[in-house]
């Protein structure tokens, strides 16, 4: 009966999807519904493919670790995608002749850049999360996943969401606020999918068999929650038309700019920092075998950081409309996230003391603490740059850009990369990685492009950020728009460097991660050996 | 009164000093004395269940069971 529902449903959304296909009123509109009906499609074959078959019946005392399979297997994905288009648009910037007049109006720079930052931040990062968090709250629950079948449409549903954001960007379907881009059709459709995230996790939440919810799941609930609710502040916006992609915000002037950074600097604080640090509190302890630092300063670290972070997004409006007071108290609500951050940067790290051996053996190990590093650097760089004196030099160079990177690339990468390492071993039951020498080969790939990345947009920073408000003694500009952008290319090649050094190690992790499923020896089922008592 | 005059009294008045409370009371329970045996028992919960779940055969885990798997 219940397939029977799912068909008719499938096949109406078909129907549906077929009709706003050919009413759509721009092309993005029905690219997003011709998605629809194909993904519509295919589970309408997949579901009529296994009517009649006894439903397998969801064993309690496993865990569903499917969905988190396939995530770690579009982690890897999207992230070698994201961090390819990042590669050719730092090209892009560098030569500008890479903007081919074929492509225009699909993949110049200003129609990759969100491709980029989505791919990288979205599909990399979310799907890290999403397949982390599924891992982690099973584990630190001792329960199986909530909600059955619930997990995989969260799964599925997210691939749509960024394949329908990716469509977007490229044929020109951008709301233009930085991380929000998708318009409202993917935003509603995000919204579905992500309520079902939140309900699978606390669900597992509420089932669990352990009496104290751990840390790590602490952090992926406010993750959760803070994003559910930046989403849909930031995308209040009424369609021009529901056959067509286009809306109109309902915030206008200084308050629109004000929410959309409250979204922005809380999607890096809520989604790259809280959700990347539940990965941290049960990644780092685990791979080092020891339990984490001080538990108690975990949790001063959880309030400390969400009740300071949802303050700092004014800081990325110094010395614009927003009052004055609203951006000093953004200034200073990002300075005291400093003690907090390094608060769980020591914790991360001290986890290691009496076994910091490992570092020379592990390179995982390695990966992760150097993670650690970036994010004690980022959230150093942050506060500093958020005060407005520094940030009047800072604010539109290559210093942001730069910054961004040491926290995305150093911070989120790797302990994405090092939480790969752990996961896969782990999900295909092998006895360990196919090849420690080439983790480390990646290890120090990915460091020196970070590097060669970080050092680079420094110094093109501070230099355009100097030339920009150079006056001669009249009184006069010095420097045009143009000169500046000149003297930049040099650090252009060497950033665009740096990013074809990183994605070379992102290539390696994964194929030592595809070799690790096809050719490691299996793991033995060791545990249920070890409750054979002996005689 | 208009909305956001009262709004905004209300939030820079008891809804500041809510949540002043609110984040030291925070601190001071985690720091309450007692919570160690519990800190540590959460801390040490990552090393269990890792490959399938609780059975169920018992009653869900009330605390105090498993040593810390490591002294510091």
């Amino acid at each position: 009966m219940w397939d029977y529902i799912k068909l008719a449903v499938l096949g109406l959304i078909v129907v549906i999807a077929a009709i706003a296909a050919s009413m759509a009123r721009d092309l993005p509109y029905l690219v997003h519904m011709l998605v629809f009906i194909v993904a519509a499609a295919i589970t309408f074959i997949w579901v009529i493919r296994r009517i009649g078959e006894p439903v397998p019946v969801a064993n309690q005392n496993e865990y569903m670790d499917g969905p988190v399979r396939f995530g770690v297997i579009a982690t890897a994905f999207w992230g070698v995608i994201g961090f390819l288009v990042g590669v050719v648009i730092a090209f892009q910037l560098a030569w500008p002749e890479l903007n081919f007049e074929w492509a225009q109006g699909y993949l110049n720079f200003g129609r990759l850049r969100p491709l980029h930052t989505s791919a990288v931040i979205f599909a990399f990062g979310g799907n890290a999360l999403i397949a982390s968090a599924f891992y982690v709250v099973q584990r630190t629950s001792a329960a199986r996943l909530w909600g059955g079948g619930l997990a995989w449409f969260v799964f599925w549903g997210y691939q749509m969401f960024i394949v329908m954001a990716a469509t977007g960007y490229v044929l020109g379907s951008t709301q233009g606020n930085e991380y929000a881009e998708p318009e409202w059709l993917t935003d509603l459709w995000l919204t579905i999918v992500w309520v079902a995230f939140l309900l699978v996790f606390m669900g597992t939440i509420i089932k669990r068999r352990e009496p104290h919810i751990y840390v790590a799941n602490w952090f992926y609930m406010a993750f959760i929650v803070t994003v559910a609710m930046l989403h849909l502040v930031n995308n209040l916006a009424i369609p021009v038309s529901v056959f067509g992609s286009k809306s109109v915000p309902v915030w206008s002037g200084v308050q629109s700019a004000m929410i959309q950074w409250w979204y922005g600097h809380n999607a890096v604080g809520f989604f790259l920092t809280a959700g990347f640090l539940g990965m941290m509190y049960y990644f780092i302890p685990k791979q080092a075998e020891r339990p984490v630092y001080s538990y108690k300063l975990s949790i001063m670290h959880f309030w400390a950081l969400i009740f300071l972070y949802i303050w700092a997004g004014p800081h990325h409006l110094h010395y614009t409309a927003l009052p004055d007071w609203a951006q000093t108290l953004g200034m200073t609500f990002s300075i005291m996230l400093w003690m907090p951050s390094w608060g769980g940067m020591i914790n991360g790290l001290m986890t290691l003391s009496g076994a910091w051996d490992k570092l020379r053996t592990d390179p995982i190990i390695r990966m992760m603490v150097v993670s650690v590093g970036f994010y004690g650097m980022a959230t150093f760089e942050g506060p500093m740059m958020s005060i407005k004196a520094v940030n009047s030099l800072s604010h539109y160079t290559d210093w942001t850009i730069g910054h961004v990177h040491s926290g995305a690339l150093g911070w989120n990468g790797m302990i994405t990369f090092g939480m790969l390492y752990y996961l896969v071993p782990k999900l295909w039951q092998r006895q360990g990685l196919y090849s420690l020498r080439l983790v480390s080969w990646h290890f120090w790939l990915a460091t020196i492009g970070i590097v060669l990345y970080a050092a680079s947009m420094w110094v093109t920073g501070i230099m355009e950020g100097l030339m920009w408000r150079e006056v001669d003694a009249q009184g006069f500009l010095v420097n045009s728009f143009a000169d500046t952008v000149a003297a930049k290319f040099p650090m252009y090649v060497v950033r665009g460097l740096g990013g074809v050094l990183f994605l070379l190690g992102a290539i390696i992790m994964c194929y030592n991660l595809w070799k690790t499923v096809t050719s490691s020896p299996e793991r033995k089922p060791a545990p249920a050996a070890a409750a054979v008592p002996a005689e | 009164m208009e909305t956001y005059t009262w709004l905004r009294a209300f939030a820079d008045s008891w809804h500041l000093l809510f949540m002043f409370c609110f984040f030291i009371g925070v601190f001071i329970f985690i720091l309450r004395p007692g919570a160690n045996k519990v800190h540590d028992e959460t801390a040490n919960s990552i090393f269990r269940n890792d490959d399938k779940p609780d059975a169920g055969d018992s009653a869900p885990r009330t605390g105090h069971q498993s040593k810390p798997k490591e002294a510091r």
